[in-house]
């Protein structure tokens, strides 16, 4: 396997990164969205972020057809090709043993593979409308029900969704944006400092990627610690009610559509919070995950020219003062 | 032929050296050229070592061939599973060509990218037959490949690599690109130029870093020197940009602190005289319609892309309401029907002999057939000139405002064409962006004399252009119908009238269903009559807010 660019490498995109960890401590936030340009380190991020992850229980990554597995695999990072067939996607009839052997086999798909780990979209935005859906309505239940072909099969399906795109080149369906649990915007730097060293990096890891992952070895393994920590820290962390109460106030203040908004604003208040090491959370926590939580989940209408952004930090700001 | 052009083969058949050298540049697209071509492919092919393969990539590839996978026809034959290599895997190390890339659906682009991110080493030569500028290749396979050229102008027959080419020294086998030394200096020019140009993403100025390795290699230079970092420029970062500098920025910009590993070494001049010249001589090499590029936006219009608007329904394979099978080969997104081949395979069992297990031949495979819908696409041809006042065109703006929004829910494209002066301009090529949208609608100008008839004839180009690519078209056109510029940009109004007729007579002829909104103050006979000619709705909306017109404009409009 190929070496992937470390995590910590990354330039910039704070805010990326930030959701990522969010996302690798606690799956039960949604999956991720990423906005921006290309080249812009999306796909990088997301797969560096998946190799820094420890090997899971053999019997809680990819297809589970009811064997025990035993031992232990790297976290799995499956990518969605656009233009992936619906039967790619749940798994289908295996045609191979179904034609020379007559066998009934079910051959699980990419959904099965991505159990435990992270599924990657690349340009969301211009999946085929039913299979964002049925991604959408696996990733909230976690399983994957396959009925057709006469075969009837349900295997686990548990992963972090993370989707990236560019809205110039079409938008995604508002309905669809909301069930993202966080999303990001990401732009390139124009700062020259910055970019000549993106540039220098990217430079030094394809010339000697086993050489560069070392010399990053010290910080990828501090990021391990940071999401183990967070992870075993997340069940502990206390959410003091009037902690609730202002992010109640936030989200009725910027006029976030539907629970789900709330609900997500808290998970990855406290998610955050976990990997900070914080066991009780305060508002910062919220203030600092509510342009993620919220951004995308904003009543607006389709033409308004204001960003989602500044109104989300505007009501922070009413709410603080 | 022309001496840019000649200049243009010299940069393509150089590139393909460079690719041949490190295929890690991804390759190139070639747009146009015509047997030009040929001579840029035959010059990879020399580069290239002698054990590679070069795979041509039909359009209609399956997954099964590009990716590998089993073998149906020759598994059924034999009665055993037969799997085979895929066309990226046995391209390994050598070359992929893509004819026709400007028609390359994104799907397939998607695949072609997500193998060239991956472990698979081959040069890409993306063939880009796009005449138009919005037929591009793929944005996402035109970000992996170093090199745009453009030998669209040139008529190219029956010539070899021109003498002022040097000729290529073949690759040695053992070397990477690790051995040519870079200087923190050249970094610091290529983002700076790559900064001035507008060229956001990560990887341009990273390709232009291995070109300009690649040039001092093939010159069997050990150090990077300027004239590789100008080749470079030219040829991966010049065709990328999206603007030109501004005045005070190009020269003026102080550059950061040279990196400390290099401090020492200052001989080729400071980092700002470099980052000069080398900005210098990429401006001077900018193709000359990158500015139309400028204007046109990037993104590329998405055909490829769902059909969930109210459009016409077709036959698909692959998605839709089910509508029963027909005989043939499953693959491609074509789906198996199970039943219908066990069915078709029943009748001959006991003719075949099947002992124990059905007896299914090739013939009997019958595969799912799924309608869909075909994609709509709204076409908003507005009149800005100064006849139709003002306040009426704020009016327009904000019905097709509403209108897009709209388009935007039903998932349908739209496009808009003003007219005004003495000609009609595509302002934005079909989307499903509302980013682009608006951004056309905020900078249509007003003012000036009614061309209808070119209004007209642009809009039903568009719209023939939409049904070609399987869409349907539906044209609105806002005008008051009083043309007084003529087809030819004369101001007689006489000719203006009778053009403007003979193009609604030929939309009409060509069967787009289209609605007329007559927004003048008083709608007289001539907006009805080139309603008639049209065969579109008439809607005469004197009074009108955006409001009421978005209402007329929806009740007309195909479900």
């Amino acid at each position: 396997m190929r070496v992937s660019f470390p995590f910590s490498a990354i330039v910039g995109q704070d805010e990326m990164k930030r959701a990522l960890l969010i996302a690798a401590v606690d799956a039960r936030i949604g999956g991720v969205m990423v906005f921006g340009d290309r080249g812009t380190g999306k796909s990088t991020a997301v797969r560096a972020l998946a190799a820094l992850l420890p090997p899971i229980a053999a019997a809680d990554a990819g297809y589970q057809d009811g064997t025990v597995r035993k031992g232990k695999v790297p976290v799995p990072f499956v990518d969605l090709p656009l233009g992936a067939t619906e039967d790619r996607v749940v798994g289908a009839l295996d045609l191979e043993r179904a034609l020379g052997a007559g066998v009934k086999a079910f051959e699980p798909g990419l959904l099965a593979r991505a159990n435990g780990g992270f599924l990657y979209i690349d340009e969301v935005n211009l999946l085929e409308d039913h299979i964002v859906d049925l991604l959408l309505d696996v990733a909230a239940s976690g399983e994957n029900v396959v009925e057709r072909e006469g075969l009837s099969v349900r295997h686990p399906a548990r992963f972090v969704l993370v989707g990236s795109g560019n809205p110039e080149e079409g938008e995604l369906r508002p309905q669809l944006l909301d069930r993202f649990g966080l999303s990001v915007e990401v732009r390139t730097p124009q700062d020259l400092a910055q970019r000549v060293e993106i540039l220098k990096r990217c430079d030094a890891f394809e010339r000697d990627p086993a050489g560069f992952a070392e010399m990053w070895g010290r910080a990828e393994r501090a990021t391990v610690r940071r999401i183990a920590r967070g992870r075993a820290a997340l069940a502990g962390v206390v959410m003091p009610d009037a902690v609730l109460g202002f992010a109640s106030r936030l989200c009725i203040a910027v006029g976030a559509d539907g629970l789900r908004g709330e609900l997500t604003l808290m998970r990855a208040a406290r998610a955050l919070a976990a990997l900070d090491g914080i066991a009780v959370v305060s508002a910062a926590q919220i203030s600092a995950v509510a342009p993620l939580a919220l951004r995308h989940r904003l009543r607006r209408a389709v033409l308004d020219e204001t960003g989602s952004t500044a109104r989300i930090e505007r009501a922070l700001e009413e709410l603080a003062a | 032929m022309s001496a840019v052009g000649e200049e243009r083969l010299a940069d393509a058949l150089l590139a393909a050296r460079l690719c041949a050298v490190d295929p890690g540049l991804g390759g190139m697209i070639l747009r146009g050229g015509g047997e030009a071509r040929d001579l840029v492919l035959a010059e990879l092919r020399t580069g290239l070592p002698g054990w590679a393969s070069v795979k041509r990539m039909p359009v209609h590839i399956d997954d099964e061939r590009l990716l590998g996978g089993i073998d149906l026809a020759a598994t059924l034959a034999r009665g055993a599973a037969v799997s085979r290599a895929g066309l990226l895997a046995e391209a390994d190390g050598g070359a992929v060509i893509v004819p026709m890339a400007e028609r390359l659906s994104d799907a397939m682009a998607g695949r072609l990218a997500a193998a060239i991110d991956g472990d698979a080493r081959f040069v890409t030569v993306a063939l880009d037959d796009g005449i138009e500028a919005e037929e591009r290749s793929p944005a996402a396979l035109m970000e992996r490949l170093a090199f745009w050229i453009d030998l669209s102008h040139d008529r190219h027959s029956g010539h070899g690599p021109g003498a002022e080419v040097p000729q290529a020294a073949a690759p040695e086998e053992s070397w990477t690109p690790d051995q040519i030394r870079d200087d923190g200096e050249v970094v610091t020019a290529l983002v700076a130029i790559a900064v001035a140009l507008g060229i956001d993403t990560a990887r341009a100025p990273l390709f232009a870093l291995r070109a300009a390795r690649a040039a001092a290699r093939l010159d069997g230079r050990a150090a990077i020197a300027e004239q590789d970092i100008l080749l470079a420029a030219r040829l991966v970062l010049a065709p990328r940009a999206t603007r030109l500098p501004t005045a005070e920025e190009a020269p003026a910009e102080p550059p950061p602190p040279p990196p400390q590993d290099y401090a020492g070494e200052q001989e080729q001049g400071s980092p700002a005289a470099l980052e000069d010249v080398v900005l210098a001589a990429t401006l001077a090499a900018l193709p000359k319609d990158v500015l139309a590029r400028i204007a046109a936006g990037t993104a590329r219009d998405r055909r490829a892309t769902t059909a969930h608007g109210a459009g016409e329904r077709r036959k698909s394979g692959a998605r839709g309401r089910p509508m029963g099978a027909r005989a043939g080969l499953p693959g491609g997104g074509r789906r198996l029907a199970l039943i219908d081949t066990l069915r078709a395979a029943a009748p001959w069992q006991k003719l075949r002999g099947a002992a124990g297990r059905v007896a299914i031949r090739r013939d009997d495979l019958r595969i799912r057939r799924f309608e869909t819908r075909a994609e709509a696409v709204t076409i908003f041809a507005v009149d800005a000139s100064g006849s139709s006042a003002l306040a009426r065109l704020a009016e327009a703006k904000g019905a097709v405002e509403l209108l897009l929004a709209e388009a935007y829910v039903k998932r349908a494209q739209v496009a808009l064409i003003a007219f005004r002066g003495t000609t009609a301009e595509l302002l934005l090529p079909p989307t499903r962006s509302l980013v682009r949208a608006r951004r056309a609608l905020a900078e249509l100008p007003g003012g000036g004399g009614t061309p209808l008839a070119a209004g007209l004839r642009a809009a039903q180009q568009l719209a023939e252009a939409a049904r070609a690519r399987g869409r349907t078209p539906f044209l609105v056109v806002l005008t008051d119908g009083r043309a007084n510029i003529a087809a030819d940009g004369r101001a007689v109004r006489a000719a203006a009238v009778a053009d403007a007729m003979a193009a609604a007579k030929a939309i009409g002829a060509g069967g787009v269903q289209a609605a007329f909104l007559d927004i003048s103050a008083r709608p007289g006979p001539e907006g009805a009559a080139l309603a008639t000619a049209m065969r579109a709705r008439y809607l005469p909306l004197p009074r009108a807010d955006a409001a009421t017109m978005h209402a007329a404009v929806r009740a007309v409009q195909p479900r």
